[in-house]
């Protein structure tokens, strides 16, 4: 486990931000961190940066109880972000670098590495306000990686991005992630959430409401919903035997009682003698799930789409 | 480089070489040698020409008369008045100076005349007055056979010495009140100032997290008090390098330029220039300045120095993190700044009130002991105080109190530092900065 948080509390006053929360991320994972507006997500991210420090539970990050260390070790890039405007980008990531704890020289190093590898060496004296939004957010990025941290936590890093410089950064990511560190991803954006986790876990109210694999999750909210497509006729006595939920042209959507249904639906269609060309189950989008959870519905009757 | 060095290193930086702070530093003591020109040139001008004046002395009582600060004064050479105007229109003397005979001694007024088309500057026919009733005086003085000698005993000079009645301890001098008010104002002056200036630049520099939106960042890289003090540390030094920069900058000006400008009678710089200041008699001005410097030199500068540094600096730590405070929970609007800079700006002026109206009538007062040791007051009353000796403990009590003070502000500037950075747009009153004192960390 890259980060452990046991049972930790957040208030302020009256308010309780975090309710007591527990979860793991396990080490080289790309790890969501999900949840509504006001959820408690900053809240627990605050924590685990240092920024503030729990009223009551503990954090361990690499078995290790959070210290004076532990910013040296991760690295951070907030929703609200900036840079100081009027500095030059050379000596702003020097500084940055600096107060994680690298020395002057192995922080040279590993900016040069940095613009050279995005192709941007010659931004070095030019002054933030200079830069473009998108050119703002590469520095903002390499800031935030320059020290190789262990563990990355990337707080909503794409607003603001252009399709190609999401791109860019996605790769990053993904090649970081490859190299061994592990990544917190906190977004509303369930698209990327199925394209990059491994692992969510899902706070509402100050609570963990929902922690897995990622796959397991779709399993666990599956509603047993499959889609075949066809050649020919459907045959009419269809209808009776499966619930249908959505019909199409040549393609019809059932719900079934449990998924060992599936060959049934399968068999049944083949003796009738119609050509399948595509037959899938239908897992929930996270979008559902996230709907489902945090709106507190155990079932739903509705449609897919 | 530990963090908080990495952090005070870039303020200062950040600050020091900015344009404004360059003007700044430098519009001073440019103006101050603006002045100095203007005023060098000025004295240059009128005392380089120097006058010759012809003599005629009807009354047989001045022999010769001592040249002075551009007057030279030439004997008639037994021509007459009409011989020696002519002179004057042929440019060999630029005046006559006609002294009819003095008739009755008792007269108290003596006329002389001074035949020129030039007009005479009011500085020389000063010194023209001077030197003639000074020479009229020896002159009675010799006609009524008088001694001289005698005649100086007559003056007699008087100081008042205050004696304490009971308990030990140093007099003071009807100086002492002068030397207590220079200090005291010194003191006054540069706290205000450094306060005011550099107080403020610590606010803005503490919004600069804010307004550029780096506050996350910084704080999951540095602890919110070492940012915070940084920043202190950081305007203090700018502060420090704007002042030396002016010292030594004034100095060398106001010692170069007369030197440049050639050989210039320094006296002839007190500026500017009218007729009542040549009238003082330069002897009676050595006693006064004696006495002057002899209460300056009464005073223990060793401690007095050293205590102002201490008193100075305890003080714009004090102010400089309740500005950091302050500062904190600004949102971006500088507007509802401007009204939480006045609550930290009144002890100052409350203290230079106190100091400068009952001070001086009373520096022993219970009001002025307690505001020499009130730690917000005590430094601008205490190095005032200082001038009159007060009992060296409450000197030592002052310095211990103001020391502490100094901590504590900063260590409650840091408690509510921590919170106010984190907060956006929510407005802020003295009464939520109250609570955010007591938020764990």
């Amino acid at each position: 486990m890259i980060l452990s948080i046991q049972n930790v509390v957040k208030t302020y006053g009256n308010y309780t931000a975090v309710d007591h929360v527990s979860f793991d991320v396990p080490k080289g994972s790309v790890f969501g961190l999900l949840g509504p507006n006001g959820a408690g997500k900053t809240s627990l991210i605050r924590m685990i940066t240092t920024i503030t420090g729990p009223d009551s539970g503990a954090i361990f990050l690499d078995g290790e109880k959070l210290n004076e260390r532990t910013p040296e070790r991760i690295g951070y890039m907030p929703e609200e972000r900036g840079l100081y405007k009027k500095m030059k980008v050379g000596d702003h990531l020097l500084y940055l670098a600096q107060l994680k704890g690298l020395s002057k020289a192995e922080a040279q190093k590993q900016i040069d590495h940095w613009l050279t590898k995005f192709d941007i060496k010659d931004w070095w004296p030019k002054k933030i306000e200079d830069l473009s939004k998108g050119m703002q957010q590469k520095i903002q990025f390499i800031a935030t990686i320059v020290h190789q941290p262990r563990l990355l936590i990337l707080d909503e890093p794409f607003t603001g991005l252009d399709p190609i410089n999401t791109n860019l950064i996605k790769d990053e990511i993904r090649q970081l992630n490859e190299s061994g560190i592990s990544i917190i991803f906190s977004t509303h954006r369930m698209e990327q959430v199925e394209e990059m986790c491994d692992y969510i876990v899902l706070i509402n109210h100050g609570k963990n409401v929902l922690y897995g694999e990622v796959q397991s999750i779709k399993n666990q909210y599956k509603q047993n919903l499959f889609r075949v497509e066809w050649q020919g006729e459907l045959p009419v006595d269809f209808g009776q035997q499966f619930s249908i939920v959505k019909q199409e042209n040549h393609a019809v959507t059932v719900k079934l009682h449990d998924e060992s249904q599936s060959n049934d639906l399968l068999r049944h269609l083949i003796q009738k003698g119609i050509r399948i060309t595509h037959f899938e189950e239908i897992l929930p989008t996270f979008d559902e799930i996230f709907i489902r959870t945090v709106e507190g519905e155990k079932a739903t009757t509705g449609s897919t789409q | 480089m530990s963090k908080l060095s990495l952090i005070v290193k870039r303020e200062y930086l950040t600050r020091v070489t900015k344009k404004s702070f360059i003007i700044g530093t430098l519009l001073a003591p440019l103006g101050l040698l603006v002045y100095m020109l203007v005023i060098v040139g000025l004295s240059k001008y009128e005392s380089g020409s120097e006058i010759k004046v012809a003599v005629l002395d009807e009354a047989g009582m001045v022999r010769q008369l001592p040249d002075d600060k551009g007057v030279r004064f030439i004997p008639s050479g037994g021509k007459n008045i009409e011989q020696l105007k002519t002179e004057v229109q042929e440019k060999q003397i630029d005046g006559v100076l006609r002294i009819p005979p003095l008739g009755n001694f008792q007269k108290k007024e003596h006329t002389v005349f001074y035949y020129s088309d030039d007009k005479l500057a009011p500085e020389k026919s000063g010194i023209i007055e001077r030197k003639i009733a000074k020479k009229i005086r020896e002159f009675k003085v010799d006609s009524l056979k008088l001694d001289p000698k005698s005649l100086e005993m007559l003056e007699t000079d008087i100081a008042i010495d205050p004696e304490k009645i009971t308990g030990t301890g140093e007099d003071d001098s009807k100086y002492t009140v002068g030397v207590g008010l220079a200090i005291g104002g010194v003191m006054a002056f540069i706290m205000f100032f450094m306060v005011m200036m550099y107080g403020q630049m610590v606010m803005r520099s503490v919004m600069e997290e804010k307004t550029n939106r780096i506050v996350e960042v910084m704080m999951s890289s540095v602890r919110p008090f070492d940012l915070m003090l940084g920043k202190i540390l950081g305007a203090g030094a700018v502060g420090l390098t704007q002042v030396v920069i002016w010292v030594v900058l004034s100095g060398g000006i106001m010692f170069l330029v007369p030197l440049i400008m050639g050989g210039v009678d320094p006296s002839q710089m007190q500026a500017p220039m009218s007729p009542g200041d040549v009238t003082i008699d330069p002897e009676q001005m050595e006693g006064e300045a004696f006495r002057f410097m002899n209460e300056i030199n009464k005073q223990n500068w060793w401690l007095i120095i050293s205590s102002f540094i201490i008193f100075f600096l305890g003080g714009y730590f004090i102010y400089s993190s309740l500005f950091a405070a302050i500062g904190s929970a600004m949102g971006d609007d500088m507007g509802e700044g401007q009204a939480l800079v006045l609550p930290v700006t009144i002890p100052i002026i409350l203290a230079i009130y106190i100091v400068f109206f009952a001070g001086i009538r009373n520096p022993d007062s219970g009001l002025m002991v307690f505001a020499s040791l009130f730690p917000l007051f005590s430094p601008i009353a205490m190095p005032f105080r200082m001038a009159f000796n007060p009992p060296w403990w409450q000197i030592a009590l002052s310095l211990i109190l103001v020391v502490a003070a100094a901590f504590f502000f900063v260590w409650l500037a840091g408690r509510i530092y921590r919170v106010g950075i984190l907060l956006y747009g929510k407005k802020v009153t003295f009464k939520e900065i109250g609570k955010w004192m007591f938020y764990k960390g």
